[in-house]
């Protein structure tokens, strides 16, 4: 439909150095058609932090954008070990990661919460064992 | 950004239409169009970067001639740090200072003094609340262009103080009308003395004041040989220089970032290690620093490519002059306040260069077709249509810049049909 599009991005497991790439492509993309600085700052810092979860927790996933000229829809899927208790996922500070992931600076337990402050709707649907998949709204 | 007066300009007689430049610029800002290259004024930054790699030297840097400013009553020279790692075997920078009051300079201001007093204002600066972390040095002017045009989000984030040229320049002017009661400001004319084309530029279109006190911009490797033999007649310099170690080390990459007295800095040099960091920061990743210095090219502004000697050497250079030197010369009481006019007088705008239109329903119908058209070409990024990869050729035919056929490789395939 014209005024509206979809990017999709395949997020590769295990690889910290390439994290993070969609965010940086999803932002040159934003900044083309135009939105402004501060909703491509949420949803840049809403995808990396989802594209850095999926390496640490989910070997990978893929990220999907819908862009429309009012809002910007993120849906983040994965087919990892899925979230045990989302509230508690939700808190500031709590964390899974483990210690190796956590030497490198990562897994201080701000992910989940970080994506609700930058989004405007943010709803987890998860099972353990089959995986997790996050929907998050920005409004511009 | 109209009548943008670029320093970076193309020789088209020397352009053999290679694809080294279109692939490296840093804002895609290059295409090569009927056999040679193009450069998009609204988003060349003057980085220097196609200057760099140019293989047949058709891209340069515009400066000025000393002569021009003949007709001005007295002129000061504004040498940049990076000025004083060019030549060996010096035991202090003032055979420099000296040999230019005898290029006719009438007086010499070092920007390394001005840099001195920026990092005094930072200093203070920095303490204040609220303000967005980390903060991003604006000395760079490459720098700041590329905020501007890339990363609109972080322009906030900017030092919104002078940088060291502007606050030399306005020093400069001030001191000279005090010693001298009989110059008016338009008898006074101020060249700077140039590491960089993106300095140059930064006179002609200032970012973050209205208008620059510095009239022109010489380059160094211009006035490095008449510079030389001056000093090679110069018996007992005259004890001109007010640096100290602080001041000397803005040449390089670090040496803002090192002396504000925190250590929650980050340094880098290069632009496309810059790009990573700022594409970092807008990952809101590194909010535990206090204070980003970038600059544009590798080792800082002793990387420019208007300097004579190899960045490196020049670094070396540096440290040895330095080792006599006192930390600062330039302090300021902790009681004297953050003076106004040490601050930007204008703020810094986005550049919406990159928007495929200002409504952005048409924009994200743009990006469809660009997108429909991009899943049509072969990914390889070769650069041979002239654009720098196969996204870009996307676009620009969207834009109504380039069509289809000059993708080589589709072309060969009908062809070949």
């Amino acid at each position: 439909m014209a005024g509206e599009i979809n990017f999709h991005f395949d997020i590769d497991g295990g690889n910290f150095t390439s994290a993070g790439e969609a965010s940086v492509r999803i932002k040159k993309l934003l900044r083309d058609m135009g939105f402004p600085p501060d909703v491509i700052r949420r949803v840049s810092v809403a995808m990396y932090e989802g594209e850095i979860n999926m390496v640490i927790h989910a070997n990978g996933g893929s990220a999907d954008v819908n862009v429309s000229p009012d809002k910007i829809e993120i849906i983040l899927a994965d087919s990892g070990p899925g979230i045990k208790n989302i509230e508690l996922a939700m808190q500031e500070g709590y964390s899974t990661a483990p210690d190796n992931i956590r030497s490198l600076g990562f897994g201080a337990g701000m992910g989940l919460p970080n994506m609700k402050r930058y989004t405007d709707e943010m709803r987890i649907e998860s099972e353990v064992g089959r995986g997790t998949t996050i929907y998050m709204t920005v409004n511009v | 950004m109209l009548n943008y007066k670029h320093s970076v300009t193309l020789d088209v007689t020397r352009c053999k239409g290679c694809t080294n430049c279109i692939k490296r610029c840093p804002t895609e800002a290059i295409r090569v169009r009927n056999g040679h290259a193009v450069i998009t004024e609204e988003r060349c930054i003057d980085c220097g970067e196609c200057i760099r790699l140019c293989p047949y030297q058709a891209k340069k840097a515009r400066y000025d001639s000393f002569e021009a400013f003949s007709d001005y009553k007295y002129k000061i020279a504004l040498p940049a740090p990076a000025l004083y790692g060019q030549f060996a075997d010096l035991d202090s920078v003032d055979s420099i200072l000296d040999a230019l009051l005898r290029c006719g300079f009438d007086a010499v201001y070092e920007v390394s003094k001005a840099a001195e007093l920026v990092t005094e204002h930072t200093r203070r600066y920095i303490k204040r609340k609220g303000l967005p972390k980390p903060l991003i040095s604006s000395a760079c002017p490459a720098i700041v262009r590329l905020i501007a045009l890339r990363f609109p989000s972080l322009v906030d984030n900017l030092l919104p103080l002078m940088p060291p040229i502007e606050l030399a320049a306005r020093n400069a002017r001030a001191e000279a009308m005090e010693r001298n009661p009989e110059l008016s400001d338009d008898d006074i004319c101020v060249l700077f003395i140039s590491p960089c084309p993106a300095k140059i530029s930064y006179i002609k279109n200032p970012v973050g004041v209205q208008k620059s006190a510095v009239n022109g911009g010489l380059a160094i490797n211009d006035i490095y040989f008449k510079l030389r033999s001056e000093m090679k007649n110069l018996k007992d310099p005259k004890l001109i220089s007010e640096t100290g170690i602080i001041g000397l080390n803005w040449a390089g990459s670090g040496g803002e970032a090192t002396s504000l007295l925190s250590d929650k800095y980050l340094a880098a040099d290069g632009i496309e290690n810059c790009i990573k960091v700022l594409d970092e920061v807008e990952n809101g990743t590194m909010h535990e620093l206090e204070f980003v210095e970038l600059n544009a090219c590798i080792g800082g502004c002793v990387g420019g490519t208007l300097n004579v000697e190899n960045p490196f050497v020049a670094k070396a250079r540096l440290r040895s002059l330095r080792k006599y030197l006192p930390v600062s010369q330039n302090t300021i009481p902790d009681s004297e306040a953050l003076g106004e006019d040490v601050f930007y007088d204008v703020d810094i705008e986005e550049n919406p260069a990159a928007a495929l239109s200002s409504d952005r329903f048409e924009a994200i119908t743009k990006m469809r077709e660009i997108e429909e058209i991009y899943q049509g070409l072969p990914h390889l990024d070769c650069g041979s249509c002239g654009a720098p990869s196969c996204h870009a050729l996307a676009e620009d035919i969207v834009r109504g810049e380039a069509s289809i056929d000059n993708c080589i490789i589709r072309l060969r395939e009908r062809a070949e049909k």
